[in-house]
């Protein structure tokens, strides 16, 4: 493999490894928010309880997503030097105001976790408040510099050289509103579905006591409602960011959809795969007109195709199944939390075991949905770095040694994969919740978030 | 002042506030780690007390370093980050092993110790690899072909400056984590463990000086520059000097309650010799950010980025600085915290 590719894997990997514990580090706090709020509304020491537990596994998680977070920091200035030199005159406030955003979060979490026992209600639910402001601003403040990467504004590149630098016009490049929304709804949809998954299988298992299923109910409805809610907001919000693409990078949504000809009343193909040789989607489903009418409301909206570009700067054509899967689990997300909240309130039914498997489903399918997303907006940038500015192959390190340093950190990721998910699996079987449940047994310093020895 | 000069000076203020954080950070791990397997001290327990709420916001410190140079001096970072692709990698995988399995052992009492080990000996290393960025930064190491600059690793790793750099930030750090702890046991009311680190703390002390005297004079040739710009700013080091003593012998006065030291004396002491001595050397790196290839001048970046950078750092200090007192107050002041079991 070339440079250009092997510091792009490596790139890539450190992102999909990262973007599980990102993606959850902004989720988590939200519930853990809406938990404590309950608590205080409600009154209902289940949801204390709910809101003690999830942010002992958040700190768990924050243990592999801040340092995983500095390595794709700081990895970015090693392996894309020539993209850093631009990003530095260019775009260097946003990146710099995510750490004031990242040590607010960092400063409230251990507020939150280390002394809530000497703040009183209402500056506990400040702290936590404050935690997932930091972790949402964080994610919109990152996106900044990835919409601007998409849409670049505020400068002129000749010749290598920036100038005419306009720091505003390139925080507020034009796709950065609805790729934040995205980036920040998704991640909510995906913090309240893990948690839906969780509670949907301890529900499964077999002799629990009654408060432990009340428990666990409360758990599943609370994420249930907030997944529910904010994966129809993603799918709108989607919406509006292929009407962005369709605006500002037509070759990526023509490489989504696989379409070739330049053309009004555009067909949308699902599945299948693009064919440059035929030009055309093979073996999809073809619904005719639709993208034209959800690129501009309208069936005579006339949408690119890729022959109208140069075949080596068009997007990777497997991009149109990551957009796919993205889109469908989008869609069976919807489909999984408005069935079961119908089934159960309107319906007044209990769940059916099948139920609850398939809502065990939904943390894996959000987190699966999260990584063809980014997989799929940051391929799709190529063969640009900076979109119509600056070529990968022009950002990359020129420096050998990638394929060792590859190796490494692969390793590296998958054992952490591991241990993370062993470590959280461990504390959870020794701290069952039935511990905490039982108002006999007094709640030990080692039971809670409270981790010193 | 011209803005590069201003830019400069902030970015070496972050690095000096993350070199102490740094070095505090890492060394209580290490500490926590050594006197966390005896059953006989609370030594252990109580660096894990400090390192519990801190370490994450100190970890932020480091990518407010990195950012700030981007920010700042975005040639200095791509033509850093192209030399120093191999080392800093390490840093990175050291950095992650370091954090993860520090929270893994807060979280499995059963394994903690061992998962300690680990976590305590890869944050070990990492303020030594940290350091051997300057001798880099000082010439002799770097080539540029092509317009690639590349790094002759093999030849760092066989030259002395390197080692006497490792060492010198290997004994700093544990003494500034020694020092700090003991004003934090002290502080905490813990007479055992204020002894033991107050010890330590007298041990380390004159390896550091001794470091830092022959990193100086084991400079490579090509190095040597900046020795001469040493002895013209020779003043600031002086100073340092007189502040290490001071802060040392505060370590064996003797206080009205007839305890041994006055740890607040002595570590604030060394903080004022270190800043004495950055100051001096960061002086003497002058004018270059990376001999010969790069000066301050050279690396600026934008100058309408730079203003908005400063606007950036106003607001973020006008959030944060409450912030920062609140978490002071409750993990560094309130007794209820300090004292528990």
């Amino acid at each position: 493999m070339d440079n250009v590719v092997l510091a792009r894997a490596l790139f890539g990997t450190s992102m999909a490894f990262h973007i599980i514990f990102a993606t959850l580090g902004v989720g988590i706090p939200i519930m853990v928010l809406f938990a404590e709020l309950m608590y205080h509304i409600r009154k209902d020491k289940y949801y204390a309880i709910l809101a003690k537990r999830w942010t002992k596994g958040f700190a768990i998680i924050l243990g592999v997503a801040i340092p995983s977070g500095t390595i794709v920091g700081v990895m970015l200035s090693l392996l894309f030097p020539g993209f850093m030199a631009i990003v530095g005159q260019v775009i260097a406030v946003p990146f710099q105001v995510e750490i004031w955003a990242f040590l607010l979060e960092a400063l409230f979490m251990s507020i939150y976790v280390y002394a809530a026992d000497r703040l009183s209600p209402l500056l506990r639910i400040v702290s936590v408040f404050f935690v997932a402001l930091g972790a949402s601003a964080s994610a919109v403040l990152i996106t900044d510099a990835h919409a601007w990467m998409n849409t670049p504004r505020g400068f002129d590149l000749v010749n290598g050289v920036v100038s005419n630098v306009d720091p505003i016009a390139a925080i507020f490049s034009p796709s950065l509103y609805t790729t934040a929304l995205h980036v920040l709804s998704s991640a909510y949809m995906t913090g309240a579905f893990v948690i839906v998954s969780l509670a949907a299988y301890k529900l499964l298992k077999r002799g629990r006591s009654a408060e432990e299923r009340e428990y666990h109910s409360r758990s599943l409805l609370l994420g249930l409602v907030v997944g529910g809610a904010l994966s129809l907001f993603t799918a709108l919000n989607g919406h509006a960011t292929a009407q962005m693409l369709h605006h500002y990078q037509p070759e990526k949504l023509a490489a989504a959809e696989g379409l070739f000809e330049t053309t009004d009343h555009a067909p949308l193909a699902i599945f299948g795969v693009a064919d440059p040789e035929s030009g055309e989607v093979k073996g999809g489903i073809e619904i005719p007109g639709a993208l034209s009418f959800l690129a501009g409301n309208s069936f005579d909206t006339v949408v690119k195709g890729l022959n109208e570009y140069p075949e080596e700067l068009w997007p990777p054509l497997y991009i149109h199944t990551l957009f796919n899967i993205m889109v469908v689990i989008g869609m069976v997300l919807i489909g999984l939390s408005f069935g079961a909240l119908v089934w159960r309130y309107v319906l007044k039914r209990t769940l059916p075991r099948w139920g609850l498997w398939l809502l065990v489903s939904s943390g894996a399918l959000s987190l699966i949905g999260i990584e063809t997303g980014w997989i799929f907006s940051c391929t799709g940038r190529q063969p640009w770095t900076i979109y119509h500015m600056q070529l990968t192959k022009d950002a990359a390190t020129k420096t050998g040694n990638l394929g060792l340093l590859f190796a490494l950190f692969v390793g590296i990721y998958v054992i952490l994969l591991f241990l993370t998910a062993f470590v959280l699996l461990y504390y959870f079987k020794r701290h069952p919740a039935s511990k905490e449940l039982n108002p006999q047994m007094p709640v030990l310093d080692d039971e809670g978030v409270r981790t010193h020895v | 002042m011209s803005e590069p000069t201003l830019a400069i000076m902030l970015v070496w203020l972050l690095l000096f506030v993350y070199s102490i954080l740094g070095s505090i950070d890492f060394g209580a791990g290490f500490w926590g780690m050594v006197f966390g397997r005896s059953d006989a001290t609370n030594a252990g327990a109580l660096a894990n007390r400090f390192l519990s709420p801190t370490w994450e916001v100190t970890n932020t410190f480091l990518v407010l370093v990195v950012v700030a140079l981007v920010g700042f001096f975005p040639k200095a970072v791509a033509m850093l980050g192209t030399a120093l692709l191999l080392p800093v990698s390490l840093v990175l995988i050291l950095l992650l092993i370091r954090s993860s399995f520090m929270v893994y052992a807060y979280s499995s009492k059963r394994y903690g110790k061992e998962l300690n080990v680990v976590s305590g000996v890869t944050g070990l290393l990492i303020p030594g690899l940290l350091v051997a960025v300057l001798p880099i930064s000082l010439g002799g190491f770097i080539d540029i072909v092509d317009g690639v600059p590349s790094l002759h690793f093999g030849q760092l790793l066989a030259s002395r400056t390197l080692w006497t750099h490792l060492g010198f930030g290997l004994s700093t750090e544990l003494y500034l984590a020694a020092l700090f702890l003991a004003d934090y046991s002290n502080e905490s009311g813990d007479n055992g463990a204020y002894r033991l680190y107050r010890k330590a703390a007298i041990w380390l002390g004159p390896f550091t000086l001794f470091f830092a005297v022959i990193t100086t004079f084991g400079m490579v040739p090509e190095a040597y520059w900046i020795v001469e710009a040493i002895e013209r700013n020779s003043l600031w080091f002086i100073f340092s000097i007189l502040a290490f003593v001071f802060g040392y012998t505060a370590l064996l006065w003797g206080r009205p309650d007839g305890g041994p030291g006055v740890p607040r004396v002595a570590f604030t002491a060394i903080i004022v010799q270190y800043a004495f001595a950055s100051i001096g050397y960061g002086l003497s790196h002058l004018p270059y950010i990376i001999y010969p290839y790069l000066t301050v001048e050279e690396g600026f970046t934008n100058p309408s980025t730079f203003r908005a950078l400063l606007v950036a750092y106003v607001i973020g200090l006008l959030i944060l600085g409450p912030a920062f007192y609140l978490f002071w107050k409750l993990f560094l002041k309130d007794k209820r915290y300090l004292r528990q079991e």
